[in-house]
């Protein structure tokens, strides 16, 4: 019989903070109390924070197709590093995610490496070339349930209202990443002061805004649940608020990097800073810091988008857009936004797994369920230095950052503690 | 000072020092034998990765005026058409042994990575649409031998602003150096975004005829793309230098343009040859300031061979 022995932790639960031991016995959780024993291994936590693993709905794990990049693997491990027990991969793989095969390969590998569950999500268009529907229906049956073409939006008004007609009677849902090429196209950076400096194309906030726009009208047409990926704009917050107040089944995400950085931080025209959505203005970080705490977005979503190191070394206009984030999103976001503790594993466990449909993840912990659980010191003082991530293109490296992941425990199994993966 | 890359941080104190050292490389380049050996036994790589004519050719000379000895470099015959990487490139260079890299590139800021790869001193001859320093060095360098100083001065600066390079060097040149600057373009040309530019902006032309100086942008087709006013004739009548415009300058007001020029589109053919367009001093004057900020950036040890 295998026990883990989880004590001296403030266990977070839907109520509040309390100081309780818990006890993991094959798996599960099998007992939470106060001065519980156990004959098997016991994790101190030091007064740390004890609650749901983290959940992602949004990241890059580049297989098949770019494992130069990153694999199944080292996703993994940069996963169990962040204190996540499950995360949902995009299909912008190569092929794209288009079919029921290609995503049951993807939940194979996942298992196989066995650090985090990892969930596929599926395209909403064949090959991600946004001119016919993907195989939704075996994708829904290989048990994928967000869809998106995220790395493009679907453009074409008419294919995306018929793939929320589709999806609304089959209860997916439709994730967007909200981006008109018409106004974006040749943007390198947030169009605004800093890139009217550098004399660098800008990518404006209305070319995110007029996607979301336009979208909403078709989720309120269709009836389908939609989410709004990497929320990054004043105005793109605003219009979710008034969708969900309108009663429209929406949610949002929101990055770590938004919630920190501005597009001040591209004035050393340092590759690792380059992202889509860009790094907007100050009064944009503002916007989504209040999003994330009012409610209006509902979840962080890192977007761990790994380039190897010689394509990012390269001039900022002609590097390749995106940065990593599973490693560092726990502590950026409790760095960067006032949350308490229940707020703060609703944004970054409980929600995204309901949004993802992932029963055994996301739970506030009670006896009976599947141990995936984190602990995490939101006090602990670090500069990210080396990562388990195949890549290393994080502009978080060198800076001080406020809360650890201590220990990862996915499906009752220890798969981080104390800085080492446990494969 | 290790490397030029922008006009934005250099301090007035510094920009009148160069300007003065480009005075005295002005007066050698006028003498029977126009060349010193401040930089005998120094090599200077030209690394044009966009095409250049006047730039690179200017470059060439100041070095060569000083003695140093080039090595050059041209995208279309390198190995860049073979997919060598922009580092790999410059570490290669420098392997051959320049001592300074001068740099032109299509992509912002592609100078100060070469600069942090090589650790060489980098000359920034240009970069996206960003910066383009020693044009601003040249420019400021003919506004004052014309009116001795740009302290008050009021300069327009005409056209393509949002894509220049030329532009943004001069603006924070000239405004460095006391200038009070109108920046004279439609909507389509002007940077989104003007906070904390240190400039007034008019609709049209003859709004800002009133100045010491107009300087003239080149149309660029090739960059903003063909939608970015309607046509060139309406561009003209809102924008062009013409004669008649030219006329209603003050009489010791000055034209300026960075070239190549579109004679009948920024500039009347009438207005390009006229005595007080300072078109070819500028590019004189390229010269002298190119060896001014080589000296500077290379003539603390010169060798004594």
């Amino acid at each position: 019989m295998h026990e883990i022995l989880i004590t001296n932790g403030k266990l977070v639960t839907a109520d509040g903070v309390i100081q309780k031991d818990i006890r993991i016995e094959n798996g599960s959780v099998k007992e939470i109390g106060i001065d519980l024993k156990t004959s098997g291994e016991t994790i101190d936590c030091g007064g740390s924070l004890v609650g749901p693993g983290f959940v992602d709905i949004h990241v890059h794990f580049r297989e098949p197709g770019q494992e130069w990049k990153e694999d199944i693997g080292s996703g993994s491990a940069a996963a169990a590093a962040g204190g996540f027990t499950a995360v949902v991969v995009m299909p912008n793989t190569e092929p794209a995610v288009d079919a029921g095969h290609l995503a049951r390969f993807v939940i194979d590998r996942g298992r196989e490496e066995g650090l985090v569950e990892v969930v596929p999500a599926g395209a909403i268009t064949m090959g991600r070339e946004g001119k016919k529907l993907a195989h939704l229906d075996q994708l829904w049956a290989a048990g994928v349930r967000i869809f998106t073409d995220d790395g493009d939006s679907v453009e074409d008004a008419g294919l995306l209202r018929r793939a929320m007609e589709y999806l609304a009677e089959i209860g997916g849902l439709v994730a967007q990443h909200p981006e008109d090429r018409g106004l974006t196209r040749d943007g390198h950076m947030h169009e605004g002061s800093v890139s009217s400096r550098l004399g660098m194309a800008g990518i404006p906030a209305i070319g995110e805004e007029a996607v979301v726009a336009r979208d909403l009208a078709l989720a309120r047409l269709t009836g389908v649940r939609y989410h709004v990926q990497h929320v990054s704009t004043a105005g793109a917050v605003e219009l979710v608020g008034k969708a969900k107040a309108e009663g429209l089944a929406v949610t949002a995400e929101v990055t770590p990097h938004h919630l920190m950085l501005d597009h001040g931080e591209v004035e050393r025209m340092n590759p690792d800073v380059k992202m889509y959505p860009p790094l907007r203005r100050p009064a944009d970080v503002e916007a989504v810091r209040a999003g994330l705490v009012d409610g209006t977005i509902d979840v962080v979503a890192t977007d761990h988008a790994p380039h190897a190191a010689h394509e990012k070394d390269v001039p900022f206009e002609e590097a390749p857009r995106g940065i990593i984030g599973l490693e560092t999103s726990a502590a950026v976001v409790n760095t960067s936004v006032e949350l308490g503790p229940v707020e703060f594993f609703q944004r970054m466990s409980v929600a995204p797994a309901h949004i993802a449909g992932l029963h055994e993840h996301g739970r506030w912990l009670e006896p009976g369920g599947l141990a995936n659980l984190v602990v995490f010191d939101p006090s602990a003082a670090w500069k990210p230095e080396v990562f388990e991530s195949r890549a290393e293109n994080s502009p978080f490296i060198g800076r001080s950052l406020q809360g650890r992941v201590v220990a990862t425990i996915y499906n009752g199994r220890v798969t981080y503690r104390d800085g080492k993966v446990h494969r | 000072m290790k490397h030029f890359l922008n006009t934005d941080d250099v301090t007035r104190e510094d920009l009148e020092s160069l300007l003065d050292l480009s005075d005295e490389f002005v007066e050698v380049l006028a003498r029977p034998i126009p060349k010193v050996p401040a930089l005998r036994g120094k090599t200077v790589a030209m690394l044009f990765f966009e095409a250049s004519t006047r730039t690179r050719l200017s470059f060439e000379r100041a070095a060569k005026a000083l003695s140093a000895d080039t090595m050059s470099f041209s995208p279309s015959t390198s190995s860049l058409s073979k997919g060598e990487s922009l580092k790999d490139t410059a570490l290669t260079i420098k392997a051959m042994g320049a001592d300074a890299l001068v740099v032109r590139h299509q992509s912002t800021g592609a100078q100060w990575r070469i600069a942090d790869w090589t650790g060489l001193p980098v000359l920034n001859a240009g970069d996206g649409a960003h910066q383009h320093p020693t044009q601003a060095l040249l420019d400021a360098l003919t506004i004052r031998q014309h009116f001795g100083s740009l302290d008050g001065l009021r300069i327009a600066i005409v056209g393509d602003i949002r894509h220049s390079r030329v532009a943004r060097s001069d603006i924070s040149a000239f405004s460095t150096l006391g200038a009070d600057l109108t920046l004279v373009a439609p909507s389509t040309l002007l940077p989104v975004d003007l906070e904390g530019w240190p400039v007034k902006v008019a609709g049209s032309i003859d709004d800002a005829l009133d100045v010491d100086v107009v300087y003239l942008l080149r149309i660029q087709a090739e960059r903003g793309g063909a939608s970015v006013f309607p046509s060139l004739p309406e561009y003209v009548s809102r924008f062009g230098m013409t004669r008649e415009r030219f006329g209603r300058l003050a009489e010791n007001a000055i034209v300026m343009h960075p070239g190549p020029m579109n004679r009948g589109v920024e500039i009347a053919p009438e207005v390009a040859d006229h005595p007080r367009a300072r078109i070819l001093e500028q590019v004189s004057n390229g010269v002298a300031v190119r060896m001014a900020i080589l000296f500077r950036l290379l003539g603390g040890e010169v060798h004594d061979a």
